[in-house]
């Protein structure tokens, strides 16, 4: 689920191609799914809010109300209290198995003596990854999605919000959100962080960045883990690297193996900075 | 279960802009909404979604009509528009250049909705 809307016509990254179904497809009772083209899109922009009834006898009510904007308030109200204890709170995301928590095990490691840290561990289930971090000398708030949650797939600002009632932020210097293991769902929803990052690895595949570019784009660094697995993979790092700076140019990108510590010294410095 | 968290959104929004209509004993039939291509929804689910997230609501059997709103960029070098379909390489499709701005494909939007007055 999420994931690209594939077009019926198999069209491949054809730049030129402009979607010329303006009709209605009518999939069920339940709704409608209407194609707009790039005329009708960038019309839509300017008269936002300026649409014709299409039911006569009803009453069309405008809302204009972004999705999110409700998860975005909630995510301000976060933030606002990172900042009034002094907290800098970075949201870790990546999807599973690519080392996030081994990632932040080393990293709590290193930090131990020198800055208080606290996490928010977010998984569907279990307390496995916040037993493993439990001997890092961080604070952890646990936070199963499973229980009560509906058992979403990625975190959002309410969560977090109701994890922090756990956390002495006057106690703490940075907070990470390990959010849950997924590449699409934790992109879009702000948790109150004020950084952001993403954990990859070099088992996933250079295609990567290109298949989940919503996230590859929302992070300002991107860990490349388990890079001493290299000799074994026949992983192109070059292309890796492209297909990163093709979606989001400006982040900073750390490969590294959390399991031998190569690498990861230049990520600490990341992480110190905020 | 993006699209799923999505809709209970889509669902609480038209439910409080509908609230004194649904108090009055309206009925919502429509709820419109505008997803632009990059945020990576499959309208198809969304809607799949709407159906049992409304069941047993004030909202049960309205219909969720998406309008799905390509992505689009403008080449800030050479003034190229690139309209995204599968692989969303965000450079321009004519010059090839990264330095682009999003035109649209970034809209989440509950846009408006249709009531039906039940009291005659």
């Amino acid at each position: 689920m999420g994931r690209f809307h594939r077009h019926d016509d198999g069209s491949e990254h054809s730049h030129e191609h402009l979607h010329d179904h303006g009709v209605d497809h009518v999939h069920e009772s339940d709704g409608t799914v209407r194609e707009l083209t790039p005329e009708e899109a960038a019309e839509r922009a300017e008269h936002i809010g300026d649409h014709t009834g299409y039911e006569t006898g009803n009453e069309r009510i405008e809302v204009l109300e972004r999705i999110f904007d409700e998860n975005d308030r909630k995510a301000d109200a976060n933030r606002a209290a990172f900042d009034a204890a002094g907290v800098t709170c970075i949201n870790v995301m990546s999807s599973p198995g690519a080392g996030k928590t081994t990632v932040l095990a080393r990293t709590l490691t290193a930090l131990k003596d020198t800055v208080r840290c606290g996490v928010i561990e977010g998984d569907i289930e279990t307390s496995i990854d916040a037993d493993r971090l439990a001997g890092t000398g961080a604070t952890i708030s646990l936070l199963n999605t499973g229980d009560g949650f509906g058992g979403e797939c990625h975190l959002d600002a309410p969560m977090v919000a109701h994890a922090l009632q756990r956390l002495d932020l006057s106690a703490l210097d940075l907070v990470f959100v390990e959010n849950v293991g997924n590449l699409v769902c934790p992109a879009e929803f702000d948790v109150g962080a004020h950084r952001r990052a993403m954990v990859a690895s070099v088992t996933e595949g250079e295609d990567k960045p290109l298949k989940y570019p919503v996230m590859f784009r929302n992070v300002e660094a991107i860990v490349v883990n388990k890079t001493d697995l290299l000799p074994y993979l026949s992983f192109d790092m070059d292309q890796f690297l492209a297909n990163i700076k093709a979606v989001n140019p400006d982040a900073a990108v750390f490969p590294m193996s959390a399991t031998t510590g190569e690498g990861v010294d230049a990520w600490i410095e990341w992480v110190k900075q905020g | 279960m993006h699209e799923l968290a999505i809709s209970r959104s889509i669902a609480s929004i038209a439910e409080r802009s509908a609230h004194a209509r649904l108090a009055r004993g309206g009925t919502v039939t429509t709820v419109e909404v505008d997803i632009g291509h990059l945020r990576q929804v499959v309208p198809e689910t969304l809607v799949w979604a709407w159906s049992f997230v409304t069941e047993g609501t004030a909202l049960d059997s309205s219909r969720l009509a998406v309008n799905h709103i390509p992505a689009v960029l403008r080449c800030r070098a050479c003034g190229a528009q690139t309209v995204l379909t599968d692989v969303f390489t965000l450079t321009c499709g004519t010059c090839g250049d990264g330095n682009v701005e999003v035109i649209s494909g970034d809209e989440m939007v509950v846009v408006a909705l249709i009531v039906e007055d039940n009291n005659g």
